[in-house]
């Protein structure tokens, strides 16, 4: 006798829900789960003020379009998602090819200093671009420039969205630079040395050689970073939480404030819905256009 | 095209001497193959006179310029990679044109060039492929067409020919052979099959432990090798290289091997004994220039048949002389046995001594 069973079909059967139930069963509560209630809830009017809830159907979604608000966040988050993309995948690309060229040592120490950031907790992070962008006379930033400008800058204010794209630039630009530095290892440096051989000056080969090779890792961060991008907001929270009035309210932030701050749960459902369908949209799109297939097999470089 | 001449280079990487200390001149129009076991500094060599690294010491002359310090983009040499590093992205048009493109070379001209480079190595009707959609023999073609295309004046091949199956090794290299000499492009040809260097080189550079060995045409690597490894590298079957003493005594001058004595003739006793430091010799002996006798006679070595090794054209009979083997190599057709008696009778104008402290031959 088995110690399970001694019905094959069923044993394996046996062995597929332990093996995958802990996973399944994580999925279910954490992904399923909150994807489900999300949709229930923006169908109602339910709020954290309001003891009793009813159906309201398609009213929150329609509610989306009339906010005052929407418009705007809708071109912040495009704004956001577009030039920290930008940002993060070519300051990357460049310090990747730039350690690329270094010897082994610096290029290490380089990298990992590069990878603080992403190391350092989100508000310990936070908190340090606020104090180097504090308005104060006492902010970092203003520190530093007192000897040129004199009077101190509030640069959350005057310039709160191109700094909340480069605190999160730099975040991302760590997670570019370790993708792409493997990937320029994984060159066979054969292609290199024929390419000197032929004649290519170091820009040259940069050029007609690193970037076509890095084509699939370069679209691989492009897509990873968007749906990030879309979905984050813990960087804006602390350091602008949105402001100064809507400056930098992005998407995700205004699901947050409309759910947690006005304790309008149905409304903040539908806008949370609302960047579940255009981040599967835009998941689509990107799966189409780099061809997810060829991404998903295992040579990432081509070799012949 | 020109001459080349490496001067003391060396490199270095660490403590590993990948090459050290190598001379070498090549002329105007010659084939020159290396020669050496895997790892003894053969690419490294290569990318030395490519420029892709910098020598440790030791300078590079084209013709009488000093290159040692010009990068690689002005050296205007071609090379052929063991991998043969095809641009994965490029077709193979453009993977010919890249040279061309880079030195700006009007686009008419570009692809006049690259059209004719095509036809020449039989790839016109694959230029609009990706490398990884052709076989390895013709990635092989469109990794010559690229070093050719710009009228290099030194090609430089790195074991080209490996990657191939062996009917079309064999076929390559005799086209490889005609095409550089219809070319007359200086080529430096790295290889570690010694049958390739010794049918397409005008002369040899055979290396080891990223030195210079012996740098000789074929015919003279295989008569007079220089020393014990240049012995036992070149030839296959190899060449019987047997532990022994030298002595003179009553009768003259004697080789004893312990197992057996051969007696030499007194011309050239003399100058073994001459050139030698001390006794101790490696006697050696090809395995083509041992015949094998039926019935002791004077001067010869006795021993009983072993194994028989028939290769079609010819028999390597492999006679077992006491602790040791040696191989002797004869028509097919005679009559032998494993276990049978047989006597050995070296051709004694054909053999070689080497003394065993220095490595080098003394005839
Ligand atoms: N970049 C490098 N760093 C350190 N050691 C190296 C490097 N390149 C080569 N070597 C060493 O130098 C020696 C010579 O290497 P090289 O590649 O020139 O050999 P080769 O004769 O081309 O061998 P093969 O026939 O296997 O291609 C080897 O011992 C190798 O390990
Ligand atoms: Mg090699």
């Amino acid at each position: 006798m088995g110690l399970i069973s001694n019905n094959p079909s069923v044993r394996s059967y046996i062995y597929m829900i332990i093996f995958l139930g802990p996973a399944l069963f994580l999925i279910l509560f954490f992904w399923i789960l909150p994807v489900f209630s999300t949709i229930f809830l923006s169908f109602t009017n339910m709020g954290m003020r309001k003891p009793n809830w009813e159906w309201v159907y398609l009213k929150n979604y329609m509610f989306v379009g009339a906010h005052p608000f929407s418009q705007k966040v809708a071109i912040n988050t495009l704004v956001y998602v577009g030039a920290t993309l930008a940002f993060n995948v070519l300051i990357g690309l460049l310090l990747a090819i730039l350690t690329f060229y270094m010897d082994d040592r610096t290029s290490l120490v380089y990298r990992a200093l590069w990878l603080l950031p992403r190391a350092s907790p989100p508000v310990v992070y936070g908190l340090l671009w606020l104090w180097v962008l504090d308005s104060s006379e006492y902010g970092l930033l203003n520190q530093l420039l007192a000897p040129i400008y004199g009077k101190p800058v509030p640069w959350l204010v005057n310039y709160a969205m191109p700094g909340i794209i480069v605190i999160n630039g730099f975040i991302g630009a760590s997670f570019s630079l370790i993708v792409f530095s493997s990937a320029l290892k994984a060159i066979p440096p054969d292609y290199l040395m024929a390419a000197r051989v032929d004649g290519a000056s170091e820009l040259r080969i940069v050029k007609d050689v690193i970037l076509p090779l890095m084509k699939w890792p370069i679209m691989f961060v492009t897509a990873w970073q968007t749906l990030s991008l879309l979905a984050s907001y813990e960087y804006i929270l602390i350091v602008t939480d949105g402001g100064p009035f809507f400056e930098t309210e992005v998407w995700s932030l205004f699901a947050y404030h409309q759910a947690f701050q006005h304790l309008e749960l149905g409304f903040g459902a539908a806008l949370a819905m609302i960047l579940v369908i255009i981040a599967l949209i835009a998941v689509l799109i990107q799966m189409k256009l780099f061809r997810f297939r060829e991404m998903i097999t295992p040579v990432k470089i081509e070799h012949t | 095209m020109v001459r080349v001449k490496l001067d003391g280079l060396s490199k270095y990487f660490g403590e590993v001497k990948a090459v050290d200390n190598l001379n070498l001149s090549i002329k105007d129009g010659e084939f020159v193959a290396f020669l050496g076991p895997s790892g003894c500094g053969k690419t490294t060599t290569l990318l030395m006179i490519a420029g892709i690294y910098r020598p440790t010491k030791g300078r590079i002359y084209f013709d009488d310029m000093d290159i040692t310090n010009i990068a690689p983009k002005d050296r205007n040499v071609g090379m052929v990679f063991q991998s043969y590093a095809l641009y994965p992205h490029m077709k193979v048009y453009d993977n010919i044109a890249f040279p061309l493109k880079l030195k700006k070379l009007p686009k008419n001209e570009i692809d006049r060039k690259v059209k004719q480079v095509a036809k020449l190595m039989q790839i016109d009707h694959l230029l609009d492929r990706y490398p990884r959609q052709l076989s390895g023999g013709q990635q092989q073609r469109v990794a010559l067409a690229r070093a050719l295309v710009k009228d290099a004046y030194v090609l430089l091949m790195d074991e080209p020919l490996s990657n191939l199956d062996a009917k079309l090794r064999i076929l390559m290299r005799a086209e490889l052979k005609k095409l550089q000499k219809e070319l007359e492009v200086t080529t430096i040809y790295v290889t570690h099959d010694q049958v390739e260097a010794m049918s397409m080189a005008d002369r040899i550079a055979v290396m080891n432990e990223g030195r210079l060995q012996q740098y000789s045409t074929p015919d003279e690597l295989y008569d007079k090798p220089a020393n014990i490894f240049v012995a036992g590298f070149i030839g296959s079957p190899p060449m019987n290289l047997i532990d022994a003493t030298f002595r003179e005594d009553s009768g003259g001058y004697l080789v004893d091997a312990g197992s057996f004595k051969l007696r030499l003739e007194p011309g050239m006793g003399e100058v073994v004994k001459n050139n030698l430091t001390g006794q101790e010799i490696i006697f050696g002996a090809r395995p083509e220039n041992m015949e094998i006798v039926e019935a002791a006679e004077d001067n010869t070595i006795e021993g009983t048949v072993y194994v028989l090794e028939p290769l079609g054209r010819d028999l390597i009979v492999n006679v077992k002389v006491n602790d040791y083997m040696i191989k002797a190599l004869t028509k097919p057709g005679v009559n032998l046995n494993p276990g049978d008696k047989v006597w050995l009778k070296v051709d004694l104008d054909k053999i070689h001594i080497f003394d065993k402290k220095t490595g080098k031959a003394v005839i």
